[in-house]
């Protein structure tokens, strides 16, 4: 199977060329670079992403924060419900976590406040 | 008398004092509008930034905060808060702020980084009354990531420029239902991972030649409707549709703040709506500097910083009076390719020209002209009016030339 994907990597954003056999990647073209590939292979199988967020801290402010890595696309949703469910402690650095354990990955501050 | 005076605390400003720092000025004084360093990048709290200048996706506040975080290694001095009413000719800034009072400062030099705002609705021609619930992107924007309100349920976005693709995204993670994207042209201003990842992982319609012809309701925003548009971008009447809503987002394009240039005297671009400036980002006005979206609207904020470095740098060469060998070299286009950056070559040394090209074209070539002879080619095969690209000239092309011609042709 001949599946037509657009690298979200970079900015570049390449249009890439996959070959699908019983499930598996075994082609990939239109790359630029290693990571376009990657991209490709667990984009047909199981795709990951980022998601970027804001949490309300205890004085009501925003912080923006964001999955330190990429969680299955599929649960970005319940990912937000996690995410709007908490109120952050001030003071808050860039780097803290704010949520220990959501689907593989914690929630880290982006942002400064307080 | 202040050595430099860089007004806007963005990524160009940061940027740019870090620059005229790192080349030995220490009497520089950062003058900022809003109450943090940061500019518009901290309301942009999605990733993909730095990828050029770092390596690595950072969000736009961690963008913001390694660019901070230099600035404040230095100890170069900030006024938050101040706003600047006036730069004039002489480079005399007045400005105001609570703790001051309104004041001025004699600057050696100035660095103008003040970016950019939004076209709003005034600018667009759609009929109707003038009903709550008509967005900027970023003002949306604003009150979604900084104040944590929603500005509306049932969306519908008009212009498919990124800050739109990124807003699309933004209003359905926190439960709105955005209906459709509207983009007035056939291809899409902003960037394919955009549209993939803004758009398509959400099932959100992008409607080509497609523009917002009418905003119904009288105190709140109660639908659109949307029609397609002809090739001269006149909606065709069959088409209309009408989808009901009650928040309308216009993602329709920015333009450089320029008024305190323009009261510098600073000559601006009809193009670029920025100054015109030269290799070291110099304007028509000695010893004013400008760079980022002031200067001309950019698609990566990386290209931002790289651009005020050159600003920082230069302004400190100026200050300490250094030169070069003096040359003077018009760049122009050809209508295909609508500007350059710089638009003209003062000192002989290797230049990266940025431009931007006025549609989609497909398997060109870039070529320089130095009257009938072609001095330079770069094959593409691909370019559009939402990315920027670049060149790099080679001093020696500049010997003696009085103006470079940039071509776009068919390879």
């Amino acid at each position: 199977m001949e599946r037509e994907l657009t690298c979200i990597v970079c900015p570049l954003g390449c249009t890439l060329s996959v070959t699908l056999e019983n499930g598996t990647v075994t082609r990939v073209t239109g790359n630029t670079c290693p990571k376009g590939k990657r991209y490709a292979e667990t984009e047909c199988i199981n795709p990951m992403r980022t998601v970027t967020s804001t949490v309300r801290c205890t004085d009501g402010s925003m912080v923006a924060v964001k999955t330190q890595g990429t969680i299955p696309k599929e649960k970005m949703a319940e990912c937000m419900n996690l995410i709007n469910s908490v109120i952050a402690p001030l003071p808050i650095q860039v780097g803290d976590v704010i949520i220990g354990e959501v689907f593989g990955t914690k929630i880290v501050a982006t942002q400064n406040r307080g | 008398m202040t050595e430099l005076v860089i007004i806007g605390g963005g990524p160009a400003g940061m940027s740019a004092a870090v620059a005229a720092y790192d080349s030995g000025i220490r009497d520089i004084l950062i003058l900022e509008r809003d109450a943090s360093l940061g500019g518009i990048l901290q309301q942009c709290i999605h990733n993909g930034f730095g990828l050029h200048k770092f390596g690595e996706e950072l969000t736009g506040p961690e963008y913001a905060w390694r660019y901070e975080v230099q600035v404040k290694k230095r100890n170069i001095p900030v006024k938050l808060n101040t706003m600047v009413l006036d730069i004039t000719e002489d480079k005399v800034i007045t400005a105001t702020n609570s703790e001051d009072g309104v004041f001025q400062i004699q600057a050696k030099a100035i660095i103008l980084a003040m970016g950019c705002r939004e076209r709003a609705k005034g600018a667009l021609n759609i009929a109707g009354s003038r009903p709550a619930g008509i967005y900027s992107a970023g003002t949306a924007q604003k009150f979604v990531n900084i104040k944590g309100y929603m500005p509306g349920k049932n969306v519908v976005i008009l212009g498919s420029g990124d800050i739109g693709l990124i807003m699309a995204r933004r209003m359905t993670l926190e439960g709105a239902k955005v209906h459709a994207v509207c983009e007035l042209m056939p291809y899409s201003g902003g960037l394919a991972r955009n549209i993939e990842q803004c758009l398509n992982d959400f099932d959100i319609p992008l409607k080509l030649s497609h523009t917002v012809v009418e905003i119904h309701g009288r105190e709140r925003v109660e639908g659109v409707t949307i029609a397609q548009v002809d090739e001269n971008r006149k909606p065709i009447p069959e088409t209309r549709e009408y989808i009901p809503c009650d928040t309308l987002l216009l993602s329709v394009g920015l333009i450089p703040e320029n008024e305190l240039s323009k009261s510098a005297g600073v000559a601006l671009s009809g193009i670029t709506s920025g100054a015109m400036v030269d290799q070291d980002r110099q304007t028509s006005v000695e010893g004013i500097f400008s760079c980022g979206n002031v200067l001309h609207v950019h698609d990566l904020v990386d290209f931002v910083s790289e651009e005020a470095e050159i600003a920082g740098k230069s302004a400190a060469a100026y200050i300490r009076g250094e030169g070069g060998e003096p040359v003077c070299v018009q760049l122009k286009t050809d209508g295909k390719i609508r500007y350059t950056v710089p638009q003209k070559i003062t000192r002989a040394k290797d230049v990266t020209v940025y431009f931007r090209v006025a549609d989609v074209y497909k398997n060109v070539k870039v070529c320089v002209m130095r009257e009938d002879e072609i001095v330079y080619t770069k094959k593409r095969p691909k370019v559009a009016p939402g990315e920027m690209e670049s060149i790099v000239l080679k001093k020696e092309l500049f010997d003696g030339a009085e103006e470079l011609n940039f071509v776009l042709e068919e390879a």
